[in-house]
């Protein structure tokens, strides 16, 4: 009874610091500016079942891919078990799946055991990865202490659950064949049957194993659970609502700004009367919240995998630009942000923005437009808008574009060419045929 | 080679005698400015001229699409462009498009539609696959390209921004020719360093130049022939090869050109 009731206890605080957690991330995401992915449903769940669900960018990594299926894969499946686990802890009863599941419930259990190993596999293959073999991919200004032991983190915590399940098997199958109190026989062991020889025979020892390997499970469980909004592993929530909101037009498409095409059209017919008299607004992106909460949820989808980066043609040659930097200073500063409202109120400004305080503007003016991160992403981040963006406010609104691209842009506007040529000689090269 | 003379009307000269092209070839500034793109403008003349295509050009009343402008960020200035261009376009009545230039082909065929700006727009490459799929270009006649390794660079805003990788590998797969990728093709495929402006600006410092580390994949294929199908790759697919003076073992030549070449145009 007093272990239901503790049970009951830590669930619903659990559940209680998520969702308040969530929560502020939800509503920083919403500061962003306003921006419509609401048009084609069909394509855009299409998009999220192929990309996020079937993994399908995934795969230009084989190894990376193959592993990190099995911690999807273990970790969709193995939360079916938790389940279990919730119903058992609130009733305190055992197992309670077993009886109307019947042999079902056996092949589940040993399936689940299976995927607990590979699970355990795979972090360890990503713990050497990172920390053994020291990918270049995970290095790199961006990656701080913080990003590295995160990532870390995370991957001892599923160790670490992985053998607390497998254990608690073991014991619980040596129970069961003890024939002891309500340890039914339920469930096949063919992983955890190898540890079960390695702990000690008496029934109470063994009980005292089941059941603290149990508890450490499932509150190890609820605690990853709050961690996850502070880590960048809060991708296995966001991966879906990041991937359905895709941008869905040709990559080298840049969106037309609206503000500006009401006032050249107007520039262009004076008699013109914009559709929509919106707030004059920014030119472009100086701080996180001239972005878009598209912007912004993508910046905390990232998973700091480096896949942008290491395609990125930039930071191949030794550009200090990023893109992954850039995802992730757009979290940090939103984060930034997000806590100052709640210390200070909704209406405190701090001297500080996203440019300059984060992104340097040598970073911006790297970028060759080219697409290699948005394409490389595994959940379709777009690091380029957030560049392109915060261009048009130094150009538009602060006037700095380095003077080369200074002399391009008055080249256009009086010869309609990049170049200092006059338009009266656009024919030339009809001349030396 | 024959050399019959160039028609090249312009949309007004067409217009004055009532008469409206089937497709417009928009030059781009690269194509009617830069000595070597020049080369290029007239090459895919020539294979409108020799499939008899009734073509024509803007000619003095073309303009910059605004897309360096547009990628440094300068929106006011992209749209002002984009919307005399527009103005001009529809006041000829062009429904149809052939660029020589991937950033004309994207800006045209994405950015100018939500300005009111809608045509069919294609990109040379692809109109090359189609003539070959009509069989009215056949690579016979011309030089032979038999033997020869030749690798395809592609460009940013052809391939990744707009998914056309196959139109322009068709041109070469008519040759008879050793076709090989390079380490990094297709998605995959690495930057020159132009796009985005870095045309019209000196690069941010770093270890080395985009189009020297894009050297290190084309003299890995051992290609002896680079094929490019925008006029900024060819700068600095040009520039790269100079750079490791390998001028004489490697040449950079658009689809066009090689098309033209091949069918002995
Ligand atoms: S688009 Fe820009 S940031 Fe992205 S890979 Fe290309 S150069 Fe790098
Ligand atoms: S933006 Fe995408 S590719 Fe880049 S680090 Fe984040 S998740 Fe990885």
């Amino acid at each position: 009874m007093i272990a239901q009731i503790l049970f009951i206890i830590i669930l619903a605080a659990a559940i209680y610091l998520f969702s308040k957690n969530a929560g502020k991330i939800r509503r920083n995401i919403l500061l962003g500016k306003d921006t419509d992915r609401s048009d084609n449903p069909a394509l855009r769940w299409k998009t999220m079942a192929k990309i996020a669900l079937g993994q399908t960018k995934m795969v230009k990594r084989p190894l990376a891919a193959v592993m990190h299926f099995f911690i999807y894969a273990g970790f969709i499946i193995i939360n079916l078990e938790v389940l279990e686990i919730m119903i058992d802890g609130v009733f305190g009863s055992h197992r309670i799946f077993s009886k109307p599941l019947g042999s079902l419930y056996d092949l589940l259990i040993g399936g689940f055991e299976f995927l607990a190993l590979l699970v355990l596999v795979a972090c360890i293959t990503f713990l050497s990865r990172r920390n053994i073999a020291r990918l270049k991919r995970f290095s790199g200004v961006e990656m701080t202490e913080w990003p590295r032991s995160d990532a870390n983190y995370i991957l001892i915590i599923e160790i670490l659950l992985m053998t607390a399940f497998l254990t608690m098997n073991a014991a619980d199958h040596k129970l069961q064949l003890l024939n002891f109190g309500h340890y039914i026989k339920a469930g096949s062991f063919p992983v955890s049957s190898f540890i079960a020889p390695m702990l000690p025979d008496g029934a109470s020892s063994l009980e005292m194993i089941e059941r603290g390997c149990w508890w450490f499970h499932i509150v190890g469980i609820l605690a990853f659970l709050n961690y996850l909004p502070y880590s960048k592993h809060f991708h296995i929530l966001l991966a879906f609502p990041n991937t359905y909101y895709s941008n869905l037009h040709p990559k080298g498409q840049l969106t037309n700004m609206a503000s500006v095409t009401n006032e050249v059209k107007a520039m262009l017919d004076p008699s013109f009367v914009p559709e929509t008299a919106g707030e004059p607004g920014r030119f472009g992106a100086k701080d996180v919240t001239d972005l878009t909460w598209k912007n912004l949820m993508e910046a905390y989808t990232c998973t700091e995998c480096g896949r942008c980066t290491s395609v990125c043609p930039a930071n191949i040659t030794g550009k200090l630009l990023s893109p992954r930097k850039i995802m992730m200073d757009t979290r940090d500063r939103i984060t930034e942000v997000g806590n100052n409202i709640d210390k200070h109120g909704k209406d405190f400004k701090d001297d500080k923005s996203l440019l300059d305080n984060y992104i340097t503007r040598e970073e911006l003016w790297a970028c060759t437009t080219c697409n290699a991160c948005t394409d490389a992403c595994p959940v379709n981040i777009n690091p380029l808008e957030i560049i392109i963006e915060m261009r048009r406010y130094v150009v538009m609104e602060e006037s700095q574009a380095p003077a080369s691209l200074n002399n391009m842009f008055s080249n256009v506007e009086n010869n309609g060419a990049p170049w200092k040529y006059s338009s009266a000689d656009r024919l030339n090269w009809k001349e030396n045929i | 080679m024959n050399h019959e003379p160039l028609t090249v009307p312009t949309v007004a000269e067409m217009a004055a005698e009532g008469k409206k092209p089937e497709i417009l070839f928009w030059v781009g500034c690269a194509g009617s400015f830069d000595e070597r793109a020049q080369k290029i403008t007239r090459d895919i003349c020539k294979i409108l001229n020799h499939v008899g295509i009734g073509f024509a050009v803007l000619g003095t009343e073309e303009s910059c699409t605004g897309d360096p402008a547009k990628r440094a960020g300068n929106e006011f200035l992209f749209q002002m462009q984009a919307m005399a261009n527009i103005q001009v376009l529809d006041a000829y009545e062009i429904k149809k498009i052939v660029t020589g230039c991937p950033h004309c082909f994207n800006t045209i065929k994405n950015e100018y539609p939500g300005l009111g700006g809608n045509y069919e727009v294609i990109h040379h490459s692809q109109l090359i696959q189609q003539l070959i799929d009509e069989g009215k270009l056949k690579a016979e006649g011309g030089e032979s390209f038999k033997g020869k390794k030749i690798t395809y660079h592609d460009p940013c805003y052809l391939g990744r921004g707009n998914n056309v990788y196959e139109a322009p590998r068709a041109a070469l797969e008519v040759l008879d020719a050793e076709l090989v990728e390079m380490k990094r093709c297709k998605s995959n495929g690495l930057c020159c360093g132009a796009g985005g402006a870095q045309m019209f600006k000196e690069p941010e410092k770093g270890k080395k130049d985009i189009n020297i580390e894009r050297m290190t994949d084309v003299l890995e294929s051992k290609a002896s022939v680079v094929a490019a199908a925008c006029p900024f790759c060819m700068t600095m697919l040009s520039d790269g090869v100079k750079n490791e003076n390998k001028e004489q073992e490697i040449q950079v030549l658009d689809i066009a050109e090689i098309t033209v070449r091949a069918n002995g145009l």
